[in-house]
């Protein structure tokens, strides 16, 4: 089977590599570029542990072909931080102990960085629908909820 | 077997050219216009190797125009950018509130009015939305362009009018007139990310004196394909589109309804949650009329 | 009740140590493991329900391009029947069948074949070369159709067990049990109301969100390394080394960070039949579960029929209740129905009572623990019959608990006296919580329901390392599921009176730590921290010597205060304390390093009780539910990490709702499952729920040093008769069976 070349740029830095046509973006991005902070939890686009930003636009990994990232501009969990330190979003995650196993906050904090991104002060059922496509099966959402709105004020007001 | 391929024609053209050899040559060719539903095909129901054909980056697949009698949009732009769009969403907000309930943020960033309606599922949530809507498909093809009204288009679960050489270039609608409303409602068991249960889109333009003078009424989730119901526009018609005419509406839904029991629900709950759905949406509509 | 005591580290909530790598993606989960030069592989699954295999030809798909092995189940060693494991644990013979049929496939999904390729898709290919031939007999799907006289039989080999004769004709009923007290009619008689229904539940699954992944990699000397998502590596290994009758020295299991359990990652799957393929290719083998494997394959609960019969007073007191409960066990032996008998009238001082359980096999996949295994389901039944006493004598529900609470002394229904437990301390709370002292919401219905959970001990090993610089190192063996790396931490810290931040927890392989249990049975920060508190105390009496020697003083008269080593009162010496870091920068000259440890198999793991309460509101004309607020109180003994205790409270508030609203496996009459995803398998999004309040009750557990009492399991329980009992409340139509659909409550609403 003949591999495509495929040129994007992640988390900032350009990154080709080789694809089959029909291989998913997250797919590529765990098996042919490393980013394994993208997880599969159903491949079907129900749960939203693969969610990526491509150009701007929150989208699950599992339901884009690698293909179609040609040029795309890509952001993985790998990108949230930095490089200085964690997200607010990440943070607060931490501090209000919004994560129990961690294997869905990837793509919650993906998402959540999304909604930020284009509503920086959300009110809860704001929040609350904006992530009804990333399952959590450890929290009941509550306090995911109360991180993203942590987050949203201290991005709001900087200490 | 053949071989997986991926192309991204750039213009009509292009991929009516690769349509058209692919289906001279029994090679199996699909297009991509969102991917929510392809890819998950692709991943367990139907795993054969095919030629992607990745309708997106063609000009008449985007484009999106507001015109004065006629609003073109384009197939494969995404739910999340129509929901963007302020003047799109205040002259057809029943049509945008369907295309932002198909599944969730993370759909919304790739799922298009053109994949949905080209998937063909009796449960797909813009349909109805856009039978209501007087809806009208541009395809095109070998033979050059079509158009095929909404309500025609889909010919059972999962199949659709377009022959192997056509694919969907985008959707027509007629600008609304002055007092005009429109509504879709679906049930789901969660409050996201489920499939259709039932779903009714209506649209209502009203007179000055608040008489419905126009109405159209999709069902959808309710027959093996989405329904324009006509004896549900024709109660509302001439009515103040009050409480008895509504539910006169919601029960001409229920008799064109011919549901099925599955995981998903009942035949009796779906002939009565159409009805209900369609009452409400019908509410919901001329509310909107009467505020335009 | 015991005083409340002041900690300083234990009580608070700080960032767990694994945290910054779990927001960051660092933190490598079970498919995150890739070796060189490795394969990747894919189980061939039974698409009959019920079938005699009576061939398996892998010839065809050994021989394509880019497969290097192939195995079925005549490529397993024949296994012995015998139990094994914890809380996950069944018979090993059964687990090896589940793992790869031999003789016949017994569910949808069944696993007949593995195989390993160069490529997933390769792999996948080869799977529709392997040839099987089956001989399909009709699926035996419902619980009571399985225990009828005449039923197909799934295997011809069982007959009921604990009969009190050996039956002479095999059954689906794997086995029975029995728990009773007092004089049942003789209680009935006393009663002035009695309540009596059939409650019925579907399956249900855990959903965890990462499905079940391995790799494994065998070398040339035999010796495999496995790394997989499990609740317990020791008992993945002793479970594989079983399956595979390999020495369990020759087995190295390590467990990855875990995307969730809840009691599914107790047992094994894919991690022998990765070790055999790697051993037949010669190249580490990678296996990864799809969504819809592991619906169709792994863990769910039983499905259940449970009938019950309850009596009660005028003033509310329970003069006699009565259950009979068939759960379905899946294919081989092992529902939950024991824990179900034992929980069903645990809350209550009860003195007539009589439980019937039954283990039913029927042609669905085996189940597995899930959170609190067995409880939900019988107590959902048991709740909602007293919800309906309640009103029948028109008592609040929580006073009716009230009138009938355990409390310490208390002889539970399943043989022991209750310690001090917290269970009134629940109901008082309740009552005076603002949720239930301000008005039920227009349109909506309020339910009421208690929650039990016995929770386990079992064996944990801890170990704690003292660094040169006095940081520390707490080494153990149970898997972090929901944080407990940083309640060891903090049971380090306050043990060792040394700030939180210089202690990192880590959970080590099977060759690097000594021997733990499962995480499960709410048995970790109880278990694990028990010896962890221990491995500190060891710590402690090596510190206080060292500085005794350092001092030229007896051991005795060194005391061990904040941290640091002081002379004891009343020793009149002129030194300055040591602290754990002086300790450790003098260790090469005091006599080496200075390691702490314990093992220990824990008793006295106490019981936690709770009571939930909801207000939920239901569309008419749709029969849609909607949460309008939830509320868990629940005791905790001691919370070691607050938050962490209020997120297994939240976390299983929303599960409990899930199983109650809309989760269940559907079948169609081949037994096929038709909602194998999260699409049409319905777990709650965060639209659905509401902000989950809690207040954590602490009643100090007295067979632990903080009171810890396990908090994990108990609050799934409550909320499916919370749930009922609202529905009912807001209704006026009570609906015995679970999920509480819409297309369930339109059709009760409509009398039909």
């Amino acid at each position: 089977m003949s591999k495509m070349h495929i040129h994007t740029t992640i988390n900032g830095d350009q990154v080709d590599f080789l694809g089959s046509p029909q291989q998913s973006l997250l797919d590529a991005l765990r098996d042919e570029v490393g980013k394994l902070g993208t997880k599969e939890g159903c491949g079907t686009g129900d749960c939203g542990a693969c969610s990526v930003i491509v150009d701007g636009r929150l989208v699950c990994s599992c339901l884009m072909l690698a293909a179609e990232a040609e040029g795309a501009e890509i952001t993985t969990i790998e990108g949230i931080a930095d490089g200085d330190g964690l997200h607010p979003l990440q943070e607060k995650f931490l501090e209000h102990a919004a994560l129990q196993c961690g294997v869905c906050t990837p793509g919650f904090i993906v998402a959540a960085k999304a909604l930020l991104d284009r509503d920086p002060n959300p009110d809860e059922r704001t929040i609350r629908y904006w992530l009804a496509g990333n399952l959590c099966r450890c929290t009941g959402y509550d306090k995911i909820v109360r991180a993203v709105q942590d987050a949203a004020e201290q991005l709001a007001h900087p200490a | 077997m053949g071989e997986f391929a991926y192309v991204a024609p750039r213009n009509v053209a292009d991929a009516v050219g690769v349509l058209q050899d692919h289906a001279n040559n029994g090679r199996r060719a699909q297009v991509l216009a969102g991917g929510t539903d392809l890819l998950v095909q692709l991943r367990g129901l139907d795993k054969a190797p095919r030629t992607i054909v990745d309708v997106k980056k063609i000009e008449e697949t985007n484009r999106l125009d507001i015109g004065g009698d006629e609003i073109y949009i384009g197939a494969a732009i995404p739910s999340a950018i129509l929901n963007e769009n302020q003047e799109l969403k205040s002259l057809l907000p029943g049509l945008i509130e369907a295309a932002d309930l198909i599944g969730s943020t993370q759909i919304q960033g790739r799922a298009s009015l053109g994949g949905n309606l080209c998937n063909s599922s009796p449960a797909a949530d813009t349909i109805p939305a856009m039978i209501a809507d007087r809806g009208i498909c541009v395809i095109a093809g070998s033979g050059g362009e079509r158009e095929v009204p909404v309500e025609d288009f889909c010919t059972g679960v999962g199949t659709n009018v377009m022959t192997g050489d056509e694919f969907l270039l985008g959707l027509k609608f007629p600008r609304p007139p002055a007092n005009s409303g429109d509504a879709y409602l679906r049930f789901i068991p969660r409050t996201e990310m489920d499939i259709a249960v039932a779903g009714a889109g209506v649209s209502v333009t009203l007179d000055g004196g608040g008489t419905c003078t126009a109405a159209r009424v999709g069902i959808g989730a309710v027959a093996p394909t989405p329904l324009l119901v006509a004896d549900a526009a024709a109660a509302l018609v001439g009515t103040a589109v009050d409480d008895d005419a509504l539910a006169a509406a919601g029960a001409a839904c229920s008799t064109a309804a011919s549901p099925i029991n599955d995981k998903r629900g009942t035949v009796e709950y779906r002939r009565k949650v159409v009805a209900v759905l369609c009452r409400r949406a019908g509410a919901i509509a001329r509310d909107r009329a009467l505020a335009a | 009740m015991a005083e409340a005591v002041d900690y300083r580290y234990v009580g608070t909530s700080p960032v767990r140590p694994d945290g910054v790598d779990k927001v960051t993606g660092r933190a490598q989960f079970g498919a995150d493991q890739n070796l060189p030069n490795m394969l990747h592989g894919r189980v061939l699954r039974s698409p009959h329900a019920h079938a005699r295999i009576k061939r398996v030809d892998l010839s065809k798909a050994l021989a394509m391009d880019g497969v290097r092995a192939a195995v079925s189940g005549a490529d397993f060693p024949a296994v012995e029947s015998g139990e094994i494991g914890g809380e996950g644990g069944g018979d090993v013979a059964d687990i090896a069948r589940n793992v790869m049929a031999r003789d016949k496939a017994l569910y949808h999904g069944h696993a007949v074949a593995a195989v390993a390729a160069t490529s997933v898709e390769i792999a996948e290919r080869a799977l529709e070369a392997i040839e099987v031939e089956y001989e399909a007999l009709p699926p035996v799907l419902d619980v009571l159709e399985a225990m009828a006289p005449d039923a197909t039989l799934l295997d011809e080999q069982c007959f009921t067990k604990n009969l009190p004769e050996k039956p002479d004709k095999p059954s689906n009923v794997a086995s029975v049990m029995t728990l009773a007290r007092g004089d049942l009619d003789a209680g009935f008689e006393q009663a002035d109301v009695v309540v009596e229904g059939e409650y019925r539940i579907p399956m249900a699954h855990q959903g965890y969100i990462e499905p079940h992944a391995c790799t494994a990699t065998v070398n040339e000397e035999g010796k495999a390394t496995v790394w997989c998502c499990t609740q317990g590596h020791f008992e993945f290994r002793a479970m594989t080394s079983k399956i595979l009758k390999w020495k369990i020295s020759d087995l190295k299991f390590v467990a990855s960070e875990i995307g969730g359990g809840f009691g599914g990652k107790t047992v094994v799957y894919l991690e022998p039949v990765a070790v055999l393929l790697s051993k037949h290719a010669g190249r580490p083998v990678k296996m990864v579960m799809s969504r819809e494997e592991v619906f169709r394959a792994t863990g769910p609960t039983s499905g259940s029929v449970c009938r019950v019969k309850v009596g009660a007073q005028s003033n509310g007191k329970i003069t006699a209740a009565k259950a009979w409960l068939a759960y379905e066990a899946g294919a081989f032996a092992g529902a939950p129905v024991m824990p179900g008998a034992m929980s069903i009238f645990a809350p209550y001082e009860i003195e007539n009572f009589l439980v019937e359980g039954h283990d039913v096999l029927v042609n669905k996949p085996k189940v597995a623990a899930y959170r609190a295994p067995g409880a939900p389901q019988a107590m959902h039944a048991f709740e909602v019959a007293l919800d309906d006493i309640a009103r029948q004598i028109g008592m609040d529900p929580l006073d009716l608990r009230l009138a009938n609470a355990a409390d310490e002394g208390t002889q539970a229904p399943y043989g022991p006296k209750f310690p001090a437990i917290g269970f009134k301390a629940c109901i008082e709370a309740a009552k005076k919580h603002p949720n239930y002292t301000k008005p039920v919401p227009e349109g909506a219905g309020r339910g009421v329901a208690a929650g039990f959970w016995f929770n386990i001990g079992m064996q944990s090993s801890a170990e704690v390392r003292i660094n040169e610089d006095g940081t520390v190192i707490v080494m153990e063996g149970s898997p972090d599921i929901g944080g407990s790396r940083a309640s060891m931490g903090l049971m380090a810290a306050e043990t060792l009176g040394v700030p939180y931040e210089q202690i990192k927890t880590y959970v080590g392989d099977t060759e690097s730590t000594g021997f733990c249990n499962v995480t499960g049975g709410s048995r970790t920060t109880f278990a694990t921290g028990l010896a962890v508190v221990q491995a500190c105390e060891d710590i402690i009496a090596q510190c206080k010597s060292r500085a005794a020697a350092t001092w030229g003083m007896d051991d005795d008269q060194v005391e061990w205060q904040d941290g640091q080593a002081i002379p004891a009162p009343g020793v009149n010496a002129d030194v300055k304390p040591l602290s754990l870091a002086d300790v450790a920068a003098s260790a090469p000259k005091t006599g080496g390093p200075i390691l702490g440890r314990a093992s220990l198999n824990a008793q006295g793991a106490g019981a936690s009780f709770a009571v939930n309460f909801g207000d939920l509101k239901v569309d008419p004309e749709t029969g849609a539910v909607e949460v309008l607020s939830f509320t868990g109180i629940q005791d905790a003994g001691k919370a070691i990490h607050p938050a962490y205790v209020e997120g297994q409270m939240q976390g299983g508030a929303a599960q409990g709702l899930g199983w109650a609203l809309n989760e269940e496996y559907i079948y169609d009459a081949n037994g096929v499952m038709e909602n194998a995803g999260f699409l049409d398998y319905r777990v709650p999004v965060a639209s659905d729920l509401p902000m989950i309040d809690t207040q954590i009750v602490e009643v100090p557990n007295p067979s632990h040093p903080y009171g810890v009492r396990g908090v994990g399991e108990t609050p799934i329980v409550a909320p499916l008769a919370v749930a009922s009992n609202a529905v009912r409340d807001a209704t006026g139509v009570r609906i015995n069976d679970l999920p509480l659909s819409p297309p369930r409550i339109l059709a009760a609403l409509s009398g039909e």
